[in-house]
């Protein structure tokens, strides 16, 4: 596994890592966790000019709640710093239930949140937690900083909409507005896997209604399947057994599964519609418990 | 006054491995670890197809590449007559292709470096015009009689069948049938699979003009078989070949053929007059070196109402890809598979075979299983499976009906193997008492009230291990003895060297135990060489679980011909006639007279200061062993599953694992093998599986498709033994290194049918991924075949 011959630069502030950025014309690619950039390196499937090693600038490695209650993560906080938080599960549930979801546990060792956002894979987990919950990503060029929502975030597989000398700073995953409700499920082969299917569901309750309601879908399209309009049907409701079943099979519509060695798309479906009805019936049960 | 044997690391003790002090600690030399002055680097430019012509190859940019020192093409191979290499199943197999390409990832070019980037960059730059033909993938496909001449290389074949095989007893068998009260009958698929030891293969060839002489450092199971086979191919002197197998990264059946790199690697230093290194990218390795499996097995079995099986017949369709280049033994066109239902008392059987060419990658190698025994074992299971349901039998029951009973050995099995010990009813009674049998039926009845299904799956085998005895067992005209060579010190320490090559089996910590055992010397004053045909005796290496039955019994020989010579010794130190010596562990006696004594130890330093007039000094000697035949260890393999019907996913609640290996010479050593081999048992059960478009290309040649377990997932697994010595084997020790392999798929399989077959479901086919467990149990229909692949 050799890699093309490529330059290696390792800035010490996000200033200097976009001005190289910008002097790279296009030919730069930002190195933080490297769990995707280098296999790909050395499959030879990228080959950049010039890799810009971000791993040197202090400060990025951060993740915590504002007074707003808005998650913001550092473009270096690594995936086990959100495993093992031990405030995210009541902040932010969905993502603290996808965080030991993710890949494997090497991988989570040395990867980032936001580098994994920015590859842009249609089957990664942490693009699903961030539509779900209306996130957003900031990004820093030489003319400053700008907020990308997620939805507008990826535009194809692998592609994102920052351009070439902007280098995403930050994650940002709003609080609730009630009492934060959500979960993820992911059906996997083995770990580490790509997901044969998942789901990621965030709700905002008031009491037991229902205020808000977010769903996002990987590894059921070509890229990450926004469902929230699918399941806004529960706003204003509270899960019984009817709701649940209308949301699921909602949600379920808008996959956009393709038959491959990991189950036909009739399958892969199904397995949409019964982890949304696991995820929302489980939290009926907690409602229930804390009634 | 003898030793405790347990505490100079003898027979039965559980000594920590030696060999590990040097990996864990990251010291290990493997073959990319050597590095020889003067070094080139070589790397391998792959087919990207599957089936094409070759109508030109254009290299003169891949020259231009600074620090580029030799490029190879077909035509430089073919130049010397190296193009085409004999396979160990005497076919031939293309080194470089010249005029077709037969498989995806098939060599068609190599590049020599300076480092083995420059050697990458230049095979990019290497421009390959084929003539793409239809792919064939699979032996329906390869049968069709308008489907392309594969080897069209070749005189005489006219078609892309390679072998009909077949053994057994047809008549008694039809009349067995005609005899029956129910037939069951059952067809599946094992897919085809790869051995992917974490290290790949590789090679650094060191051709010296000024000696002639020719080293090579290699990833090898069997360096003096790799020694023959280079003296053969490249016409060298066989005495100025050195292969060296240094430190293995596992090997499971991968290392055992020679393939093309090696070759390569040999002209290339042959031609730049320096040292060539090859090291092979991990999906080189797994798209073009040998794999396991790939066998469609049909059967049917002839009952009586009782239960009593009175007959079985079958037949196999193999797969071999694009040359049949099976590491096997000569007599054998399917290797052991008619070692099927040697633990049963089964009167009659026949057994038709017949193999194709496809264009996949070739070389059929026992992926951790002694010759097609996996396939042989995994078909049987599951027939056993399903005839106990046909007859309405429980599964326990039935398998102890026919299970060959203790007084019934030494046992002729119906294709012809002796089976020679066993107790087969005691390890299926432990193993059912462990797993809690008898109250799985309640247990099945309240998970299916919470919506779960369970399943208990059973796997019974005993399994031919250890080939073999040269009258039957071959590889390329070489008889499949090993041996052992012995040398003790002046101090009484020792070196022992074997023609066998331990990759992760622990022979340098195991051999030492059994000559602890047999000549009372500490294990940890013995050191064990392994791997280097300057030094080591001659012997056919490892696999096959052949080690401990073959090379394992010549350590025990030769030390025992060492203690007969130390004997004559001591008679001469303590002044008496050898007959009034007597022997207890590591130390000679006057008969009755205990205290007068010497030490081994005496003995050793007296071979060397003061040995009687007439004998010849020192303290060595050597010991081909020819095994009087194979060892057959038993298994009961037992599985406990919960499925989750809405998912397909299923879980092990419970696995129990009663193995009889004969008499263990390191217990601990024994279990990790049964884990491991459990490990991939499971894997092969759930998710490792390679397959093919229909374009030829090869899914699975990556770990993203190509899943290995990890700890994360596999199951615990409980061990249990009982011990029924080798009746032949020196010190009563069986082969145990493939049981679990062999004998656990079907213990995972049987269990998650068992759990889903009140659907009406009778097969489903590895890899049980939850989609196909799932579709099984929605439609109460058999899943068959392989996974289908992205079409889009």
């Amino acid at each position: 596994m050799y890699p093309n011959r490529f330059d290696y630069e390792s800035p010490t502030t996000v200033e200097e890592a976009i001005a190289i950025l910008d002097r790279s014309g296009g030919e730069a690619k930002v190195l933080s966790g490297g769990q995707s950039l280098i296999p790909m390196l050395k499959l030879r499937f990228a080959a950049p000019a010039t890799i810009v090693d971000i791993n040197n600038i202090p400060g990025l490695d951060y993740h915590h709640v504002d007074d707003e209650g808005n998650l913001h993560i550092g473009a270096l906080c690594r995936h086990v710093d959100l495993e093992e938080s031990t405030t995210l599960a009541d902040t932010h549930p969905t993502l603290a239930a996808a965080a030991e979801l993710v890949a494997d546990p090497i991988v989570r060792t040395r990867g980032t949140f936001v580098g994994s956002v920015c590859h842009a894979d249609p089957q990664g987990d942490w693009a699903a937690t961030m539509l779900a919950q209306g996130g957003y990503v900031v990004a820093q060029g030489p003319n400053g900083r700008r907020r990308i929502d997620m939805g507008d975030f990826v535009l194809g597989p692998f592609v994102t909409a920052l351009a070439y000398n902007e280098m995403a700073v930050e994650a940002v995953i709003p609080g609730a507005s009630g009492t934060p409700r959500g979960s993820y499920l992911k059906l996997e082969r083995r770990v580490g896997d790509f997901a044969t299917a998942s789901v990621a569901v965030s709700l905002d309750m008031d009491g037991d209604v229902i205020r808000k309601a977010g769903c996002a879908l990987a590894g059921v399209g070509g890229r990450t399947i926004d469902a929230n309009d699918a399941i806004s049907c529960l706003v204003g409701k509270t899960l019984t057994e009817d709701s649940i079943d209308q949301a699921s099979d909602a949600v379920a519509a808008v996959a956009e599964p393709r038959t491959d060695h990991r189950g036909s798309d009739a399958y892969k479906r199904h397995i949409v519609q019964t982890f949304v009805k696991r995820i929302l019936t489980n939290l009926a049960r907690t409602e229930q418990k804390a009634a | 006054m003898a030793l405790d044997e347990l505490k100079i690391g003898g027979m039965g003790a559980s000594r920590r491995r030696v060999e590990d002090n040097r990996f864990i600690r990251g010291k290990g030399k493997y073959v990319d670890d050597v590095v020889l002055p003067a070094m080139l680097h070589m790397e391998i430019l792959r087919s990207p197809v599957a089936h094409a012509r070759i109508k030109s190859i254009d290299t003169s940019a891949a020259w231009e590449v600074p620090g580029v020192r030799l490029v190879l093409t077909g035509e430089t191979m073919a130049a010397r007559n190296l193009a085409w290499m004999p396979t160990l199943s005497y076919d031939t197999q293309a080194v470089i292709a010249t005029d077709k390409v037969r498989f995806q990832g098939q060599e068609v070019a190599a590049v020599v470096a300076d480092d083995p980037y420059i050697a990458k960059d230049a095979c990019s730059k290497i421009v390959v015009e084929y003539e793409q033909l239809p792919a064939i993938v699979n032996p329906d496909q390869a049968k069709d009689s308008s489907a392309p001449l594969i080897r069209d290389d070749k005189v005489n074949q006219d078609s892309n069948k390679i072998f009909d095989w077949e053994i057994g007893d047809k008549e008694a068998t039809e009349k067995a049938f005609a005899d029956a009260d129910v037939v069951s009958s059952l067809e599946l698929h094992y897919p085809r699979s790869h051995p992917s030891p974490l290290e790949p293969c590789g090679s650094i060839a060191d051709f010296d003009r000024a000696t002639g002489k020719l080293t090579v450092y290699m990833t090898t199971q069997a360096p003096h078989i790799i020694r023959a086979a280079v003296a053969m191919v490249a016409e060298l002197p066989e005495h100025q070949i050195r292969i060296i197998s240094p430190d293995l990264g596992g090997g499971f059946g991968n290392k055992v053929p020679v393939y093309p790199g090696y070759v390569i690697s040999i002209l290339a230093s042959i031609l730049t007059e320096r040292p060539v290194k090859w090291i092979e990218d991990k999906s080189g390795n797994l798209i073009s070196t040998g794999f396991g499996r790939d066998v469609y097995l049909k059967g049917e079995m002839a009952l009586r109402k009782d239960g009593k099986i009175l007959g079985m017949r079958m037949h196999t369709t193999s797969d071999h890809g694009a040359f049949f280049a099976d590491a096997q033994p000569t007599k054998f066109k399917i290797g052991l598979m008619h070692s099927t239902f040697a633990c049963y008392d089964v009167p009659a059987a026949y057994l038709t075979s017949d193999g194709y060419y496809t264009n996949k990658a070739p070389g059929g190698v026992a992926y951790r299983c002694s010759f097609r025994v996996t396939e042989a074992m995994f078909f049987q299971e599951r027939m056993i499976h399903a005839a106990a349901n046909d007859l309405g039998m429980d599964q326990a029951e039935f398998r102890r009906v026919n299970l060959v009973k203790d007084d019934m050995f030494p046992y002729r099995t119906a294709f012809g193997f002796l089976t020679d010990s066993g107790q087969y009813a005691k390890c299926l009674d432990l193993g059912l008492e462990a797993i809690g049998y008898s109250s799985f039926k309640a247990e099945q009845e309240e998970a299916r009230k919470r919506g779960k299904l369970l399943g208990i799956g059973i796997s019974t085998m005993t399994e031919p291990l250890g080939a073999g005895n040269s009258r039957e067992y071959d590889i390329i005209g070489i008889k499949m003895f090993d041996s052992a060579e012995l040398r003790v010190h002046m101090t009484g320490k020792a070196i022992l060297r074997t023609g066998a090559k331990t990759q992760g089996q622990g022979h340098e910590t195991t051999w030492a135990q059994i000559v602890a055992h047999e000549l009372g010397i500490p294990a940890d004053d013995i050191v064990v060489e392994e791997g280097d045909t300057d030094t080591a005796p001659f012997g056919m290496g490892t696999y096959a679980s052949r080690s401990t039955p073959v090379a394992g019994a010549a350590v025990a020989m030769v030390a025992r011909k060492i203690r007969a010579k130390a004997r004559k010794i001591a008679a001469h130190l303590l002044e008496v006639s050898e007959e009034d010596i007597e022997w207890e562990l590591g130390r000679f006696y006057v008969r009755g007279n205990e205290e007068r004594g010497v030490t081994i130890q005496d003995c050793a330093l007296a071979a060397y200061s003061n040995v009687p007039d007439g004998m010849e000094p020192g303290l060595e000697n050597n010991a081909y062993y020819d095994p009087p035949n194979l060892t057959w260890p038993f298994a009961a393999y037992i599985c406990k599953v919960e499925v989750d019907p809405e998912t397909g996913v299923w879980d092990v609640l419970k696995f129990v694992a009663v193995d009889d290996c004969g008499v263990r010479i390191n217990p601990m050593v024994v279990e990790g093998q049964i884990m491991g081999g459990l490990t991939e048992a499971y894997a092969m059960a759930n998710m490792q599986y390679i397959t093919f478009d229909e374009e030829g290309n090869c899914i699975g040649a990556n770990y993203i498709d190509y899943l290995l377990p990890t700890a994360w997932e596999t199951p615990g697994f409980e061990l249990h033994e009982v011990v029924t010595p080798c009746p032949h084997h020196p010190i009563g020790a069986k082969g145990i290194g493939e049981c679990a392999t062999v004998g656990g798929p079907a213990a995972f399989v049987n269990a998650v049918m068992s759990a889903i077959e009140h659907t009406g479901v009778r097969n489903v086919d590895m890899p049980l991924m939850p989609n196909r467990v799932y579709d099984a149990v929605r439609n109460g229909q058999d899943v068959s075949g392989m996974p289908p692949v992205r079409v889009d």
